[in-house]
């Protein structure tokens, strides 16, 4: 076993410097890495480019790192959420990149994977597809996509052991294990970390192999963005 | 009288058949759900990652862990599944789902749509609309026939920026049933008590009518 726990969430984020770029887990407010968040708004690291599908609310998420002005780029699929979010992006002071949530997700599993690029359909005939390379196969039009390339990945799982195993609850594993081991540095912070040999290795959804830093995470609030529900008969 | 959102999402849940994938988007597809019958096997998908969606749960058991791409708390039906976000959009790109339902701002005769972004106004994303527009075989866009103005959604050509080209078949609007081919919509049905002439006043872009075209059937 190669042990990749680390005690704390300082730890997990040394090497962390201005300009990097991260790529953080989540849709919407479930699953995001919330740990790791409040560490970037510590540390205040400055100018980074940031990789997620969605940019949080105004006061939780990647909203708190908007709020400081340190975000320079974001790179999302959907961004509705969040007032601060709109006034950077009106007003010039922070560049965002919306690309198909699909593409995304293979650009995310393109870099996990070592595949530099990859043709979907999604958004030929559109912007998205301006000065990019398009191709016909077998009668239908695609679009060249590249993967991602990114300093740091974070993400959030239920359970992790020692060896960096990761498995996912609900929903909240949307972007979280493809982002394993697609950045130079993944750091997996979870609910509840356990020794190697207590998770069934038939139930593991990410071989620890793709993740180099895995903590304890705490204090979570995992926050609802819509609660609906109906009444009861 | 013209359809309401309700009855619009009623007419469009005749189109879903025994041993569909169903891929819903936001507004008047979500209500798809309530309308289909209970006699046949259907399973929902929300692209953040759920096969099986049910209905929001009841008050007190909500999830943070079980939500619909729209965000909202849902539940798990028996039969239910989770994946990730890359396997999410290998069920749409793969044509693994059979039915793909979206409201849209604009739709051009020859199938083009246009339902992600308004010039000037503040941009939220396309989220997964341009993925499953560009993929799905069968994709039915439910909206209003008439935008606020009252100006047509249903153009010669889009004029806001397109989410994807040529991939609409089939439109139903509180007016009518479309079907998107050779260049011109198709009535196929109308709203009840509505009259072609009306259709026609409200559609900017080219109509066919051919034959008697019956009233739809709730």
């Amino acid at each position: 076993m190669i042990n990749k726990t680390v005690s704390s969430v300082e730890e997990a984020c040394e090497g962390i410097e201005d300009n990097m770029t991260f790529m953080l887990g989540g849709f919407g407010l479930s699953g995001i890495p919330e740990n790791a968040i409040k560490e970037l708004v510590r540390k205040n690291v400055q100018n980074v480019t940031c990789i997620s599908n969605n940019a949080g609310v105004d006061d939780f998420g990647l909203g708190l790192l908007l709020k400081k002005h340190q975000i320079k780029k974001m790179i999302s699929s959907y961004v509705g959420e969040n007032k601060e979010f709109e006034r950077q992006m009106l007003s010039g002071e922070m560049e965002v990149e919306l690309i198909p949530q699909g593409t995304l997700a293979q650009r995310c599993q393109a870099a996990q994977s070592g595949i530099p690029a990859f043709f979907t359909p999604a958004g030929y005939g559109t912007e998205v597809a301006e000065g990019k390379e398009t191709r016909e196969f077998d009668g239908k039009m695609y679009v060249m996509e590249r993967a991602f390339k990114a300093d740091f990945a974070f993400v959030k799982a239920w359970k992790g052991d020692e060896a960096g195993n990761l498995i996912f609850k609900g929903t909240a594993r949307n972007f979280n294990p493809i982002m394993c081991g697609a950045a130079n540095i993944t750091v997996a912070e979870v609910e509840e970390l356990v020794p190697a040999g207590e998770l069934d290795p038939n139930q593991i959804h990410i071989p620890g192999i793709f993740v180099q830093r895995i903590f304890q995470g705490k204090d979570y609030e995992k926050r609802i963005e819509q609660r609906t529900v109906r009444p009861k008969k | 009288m013209s359809l309401n959102k309700e009855q619009i999402a009623q007419r469009i849940a005749k189109e879903v058949k025994d041993g569909y994938y169903v891929n819903l988007g936001i507004g008047i597809p979500t209500l798809v759900a309530n309308f289909v019958r209970d006699d046949i096997q259907v399973e929902f998908q929300s692209e953040n990652g759920i096969l099986g969606m049910g209905p929001f749960p009841f008050e007190g058991e909500e999830d943070p862990d079980l939500i619909n791409a729209g965000k909202q708390t849902i539940t798990a039906l028996p039969g239910a599944s989770f994946f990730d976000s890359a396997m999410s959009f290998s069920m749409i790109r793969g044509q693994h789902v059979d039915l793909t339902i979206l409201g849209s701002m604009e739709v051009a005769q020859n199938g083009n749509i246009a339902n992600w972004k308004i010039p000037g106004k503040m941009v939220k994303g396309m989220g997964g609309a341009m993925d499953l527009v560009a993929s799905a075989e069968n994709i039915i866009v439910a909206m209003m026939h008439t935008n606020r103005a009252g100006n047509s959604k249903l153009l010669k050509e889009c004029t806001l920026p397109l989410t994807g080209v040529a991939c609409v078949k089939k439109i139903v609007t509180n007016l009518a049933v479309l079907e998107v081919k050779d260049n011109a919509f198709h009535v196929l049905e109308r709203a009840p008590g509505v009259s072609i002439a009306e259709i026609k006043e409200a559609t900017e872009g080219d109509i066919v009518v051919n034959g008697d075209i019956p009233e739809i059937e709730l």
